[in-house]
C-alpha cells in the first residue's frame, strides 16, 4: 500500500479554510505529546496554556491587548505577502515606529494638548514606513532581496534602540536604569474598558483591518496585488506597475508595524524601554499565514496567537513550564499549517499508482 | 600596529568567521540542488544546545560536536519533509523553521544557561603550535576550524568534480530533465537539504562550543541570515564563499577593537556593523540582474511533484 499525493483538478476552496483548524488541533494534539514529554499532566497543562487566562475579564482584557499588535502587523504582512513581497523585518518597522512615537512624547513632555497622541501615532507610522522604505528602495533600484534587508535592518533597529534608551532617550532620575521617563498622561493611549489595561489600540487595529479589508476586495490596488502574487506574467502583461506595488506593500506593512510600535509604547508599556515587544513582528508573520492573509482571518489569528503568549506566561506560573513553550508552540502551528495546506492542491490518496497510470 | 596586535586579530576573524563558513557553504550544497532554506538560523541555534547540551552533561566535544550536526539535520528533516514530500512554499516553510528553532532552543536550554564548558580543546603539535606567529594561528586551532576549511575543499571537489555533485547540480537548474533521466529529484534534494542541516548545526555547535562556550538564548543573534546573504554574496561558489566569510570576521574585528584605538562610538553603533556590511554587499551584488540570474539554480524555490 502506498499513500501519495494527487494534484486536485481545481484547488479546493474549502480546504483553504478547513487547513487552519486542522492545523490547531495538531499542534494541540502535539503540544499535549511535548507537555507529556516535559513531564507535567497534559490536559492540566494545556487547561493553564489556553482556558485559564481567558476564564476571567481582565484575562480577556489582556488577550485584546496582545492581539493588537499582532493584528497590525499581520494585516500590513499579509498585503505584501499577497503580492510574494517578503517584508519579515516588521520587528525593526515596529521598533522604530516605538522610537519616533516615544521621541514625540519625550519632545513635548511638557505640554497637555489632545493633539499629542494623534501626532505620535502618525511619527509611529512614519517611523514603520520609513525603516520599510529602506528595502521597498533598494528592491526596486538594485534588485535586492527584501526578506535579507528587511530582517538585517530589525537587528540595526533594535541595536538603534538598545544606544538610544542607554544615550539619549534615558531618563535623567532614573538611578541610570535604562528606561525613558514614564510618558506624560496626555501620551497615553485612552483605556476603553475601566480597570483592565485595554486601550483605545484594539479599536484602531480593527479599523485597520476593515481599511484593509475595502483595499483587498475593493479597490483596484488590491486587485493588483491578488494578481502579481497569483500570476506575475499576467500582471506585466496588464501592465501592473511592479515596483509601485513593491513600494506600497513594503510602506503600508511597515506603516502598520510602526503604528503597532507606538501603541505598544503609548498604550500598555506608557515609556520607552529596551525591549519593545517579544517578537510581535516574526510572530505577526504566522498570524498572516494562519489568517489566510485575509484581514478576518488576521484577526482570528492574532487573538488565537495572543493567547499563546497569555498562555505561556499562566503555564510558568501555575505549572512552572519554561516560557519558551509558546515560541515552540508558535512554530509548531505554522508548520501543521503549512503541512495541511498540501491538501488545498492535491488530495491523499492511498493504493499502488499504476492503475492511474494505465488509464493515462 | 605590531604582531602583538595581529595575531590575537586574526585569532578573532577566524573565530567569527568559522560558523559562517559552516553555515554558508551548507546553504550552497541546498541551493545548488534547488531548494532555498531560509531555516539556517534555526538550524543553527537548535544545533548551538545541542551540541552544548551533550557537551555539558557528558563533557565529550567529539560527542558534542556529533550532537550539534544531528540537532541542525533534524531541524533540517522538518523542513525537508513539508517541502519536498508536501510541497510547501520554501519561503515559508524556511521562516518557519527559524522561529521554531529560536522558540525550541529555548525550551531545550532552559536548564542549560548558566552553566559552562571548558572550551574546544585546540591541536596541540609541540614545536609547531609553539612557533611565534603562525603557530597558534595555523597549528593551534580547534577541531572545527579544521573541518570549515576542508568543508570548503571538499565541497567544491565534489559539486564539480564527482556524479553526484554533477546530479545534484542537474536537479537544481532543471529538474524536470534530471527526472526524465531518472534521478530521483525528492531524495537527491532530501540528502541536500540534511547536508545544509548538518552543517548549520556544526555552525551553531562552533558558537556554543568555541566561540563563546555557554548558552545563551538567541545566542545565534542572525548569523544564519547572514550566511544566506554570503551565499548570494558567493555567487553559490563554496570557495567565495569562504573568503566571503573571513571578510565579515573581519568586520567583527573592527567592531572589536575600534574602542582600543580611541574610536569614541558606541558599542552598539559598532554592533550594527555585521549586519550594514551585509545589506550593502546585498547590494553590490544584486545591482547587475542578469549576473544575479545566471548564477542562481535556475530551479530555486520551486517545488517539484513527479507526475504532476
Amino acid at each position: 500500500m502506498l499513500i501519495r499525493l494527487e494534484p486536485r483538478g481545481e484547488a479546493s476552496r474549502a480546504m483553504v479554510y478547513q487547513s487552519p483548524l486542522i492545523a490547531v488541533v495538531l499542534t494541540l494534539l502535539a503540544s499535549m505529546v511535548m507537555f507529556w514529554i516535559l513531564g507535567t499532566n497534559p490536559l492540566q497543562a494545556i487547561h493553564a496554556f489556553f482556558i485559564e487566562p481567558i476564564s476571567t475579564l481582565d484575562g480577556l482584557a489582556e488577550l485584546l491587548v496582545k492581539a493588537t499588535p499582532l493584528v497590525l502587523i499581520g494585516i500590513g504582512l499579509s498585503l505584501g505577502f499577497q503580492a510574494n513581497i517578503w517584508n519579515i523585518g516588521a520587528e525593526g518597522q515596529l521598533t522604530l515606529g516605538a522610537i519616533f512615537g516615544g521621541v514625540l512624547a519625550l519632545a513635548f513632555f511638557d505640554v497637555d494638548t489632545p493633539f499629542l497622541l494623534p501626532a505620535m501615532l502618525i511619527a509611529g507610522i512614519i517611523g514603520g514606513m520609513a525603516w520599510a522604505a529602506i528595502p521597498a528602495f533598494l528592491k526596486t533600484r538594485y534588485n535586492t532581496n527584501e526578506i535579507l534587508t528587511s530582517l538585517m535592518l530589525t537587528y540595526v533597529g533594535l541595536l538603534l534602540l538598545s544606544y538610544l534608551i542607554h544615550g539619549p532617550l534615558r531618563d535623567p532620575d532614573g538611578f541610570n536604569f535604562p528606561e525613558s521617563r514614564l510618558f506624560h498622561d496626555a501620551a497615553v493611549l485612552p483605556i476603553i474598558f475601566e480597570g483592565t489595561r485595554l486601550h483605545i489600540g484594539w479599536l484602531i487595529a480593527l479599523f485597520v483591518a476593515v481599511l484593509a479589508w475595502i483595499l483587498i476586495v475593493k479597490h483596484i490596488i488590491g486587485f493588483q496585488i491578488r494578481v502579481i502574487g497569483m500570476a506575475p506574467a499576467a500582471a506585466s502583461f496588464a501592465g501592473f506597475k511592479e515596483k509601485r506595488l513593491v513600494w506600497l506593500t513594503l510602506l503600508m506593512s511597515g506603516g502598520a508595524a510602526g503604528l503597532a510600535g507606538v501603541i505598544e509604547v503609548a498604550g500598555p508599556i506608557g515609556q520607552i524601554v529596551p525591549v519593545v515587544s517579544p517578537g510581535y513582528g516574526f510572530t505577526a508573520i504566522i498570524v498572516a499565514f494562519l489568517g489566510r492573509l485575509h484581514p478576518i482571518g488576521v484577526v482570528l489569528a492574532g487573538l488565537l496567537m495572543a493567547l499563546t503568549y497569555l498562555g505561556g506566561d499562566s503555564a510558568q506560573i501555575t505549572m512552572n513550564l519554561p516560557n519558551a513553550v509558546t515560541g515552540v508552540f508558535q512554530g509548531m502551528l505554522l508548520f501543521f499549517l503549512l503541512a495541511s495546506d498540501v491538501l488545498i492542491r492535491y488530495r491523499i490518496k492511498i493504493g499502488s499508482a499504476r492503475t492511474r497510470e494505465s488509464t493515462a | 600596529m605590531n604582531v602583538d596586535f595581529i595575531i590575537p586579530a586574526l585569532l578573532t576573524i577566524i573565530t567569527a568567521s568559522t560558523p559562517l563558513v559552516f553555515a554558508a557553504i551548507g546553504e550552497i550544497v541546498v541551493e545548488k540542488s534547488g531548494v532555498l532554506n531560509l531555516g539556517i538560523e534555526g538550524m543553527m541555534i537548535v544545533g548551538a544546545i545541542g551540541a552544548f547540551a551533550v557537551a555539558v552533561t557528558t563533557g565529550d566535544p567529539t560527542l558534542a560536536i556529533l550532537a550539534g550536526a544531528l540537532s541542525g539535520m533534524a531541524l533540517a528533516f522538518i523542513f525537508g519533509f513539508l517541502t519536498l514530500f508536501l510541497l510547501s512554499n520554501q519561503v515559508a516553510t524556511g521562516l518557519a523553521l527559524t522561529l521554531f528553532g529560536i522558540g525550541f532552543s529555548a525550551l531545550l536550554g532552559h536548564n542549560f544557561v548558566g552553566q559552562v564548558f571548558s572550551g574546544l580543546p585546540k591541536l596541540n603539535i609541540p614545536g609547531l603550535s609553539d612557533l611565534p606567529g603562525i603557530g597558534p594561528l595555523i597549528f593551534g586551532q580547534d577541531v572545527l576550524v579544521y573541518l570549515s576549511v576542508a568543508s570548503a575543499v571538499l565541497v567544491t571537489w565534489f559539486l564539480s568534480r564527482t556524479r553526484w555533485g554533477l546530479a545534484l547540480r542537474a536537479v537544481g537548474e532543471n529538474h524536470n530533465a534530471a527526472h526524465s533521466i531518472g534521478f530521483s529529484v525528492t531524495m537527491i534534494r532530501l540528502a541536500a537539504v540534511l547536508f545544509g542541516g548538518a552543517m548549520a548545526g556544526l555552525g551553531g555547535a562552533y558558537l556554543s562550543l568555541a566561540h563563546t562556550p555557554l548558552w545563551v538564548e538567541n545566542m545565534s543573534a542572525g548569523r544564519g541570515w547572514i550566511a544566506l546573504a554570503l551565499v548570494v554574496f558567493a555567487s553559490w561558489k563554496p570557495w567565495r564563499a569562504f573568503f566571503g566569510a573571513y571578510l565579515f570576521g573581519g568586520i567583527t574585528i573592527i567592531q572589536l577593537h575600534a574602542q582600543g584605538f580611541g574610536v569614541d562610538v558606541p558599542s552598539q553603533i559598532l554592533s550594527m556593523l555585521p549586519y550594514l556590511a551585509t545589506i550593502i554587499v546585498l547590494v553590490l551584488i544584486s545591482r547587475d540582474d542578469t549576473r544575479a540570474r545566471l548564477n542562481a539554480p535556475a530551479c530555486l524555490g520551486r517545488s517539484f511533484h513527479a507526475s504532476g
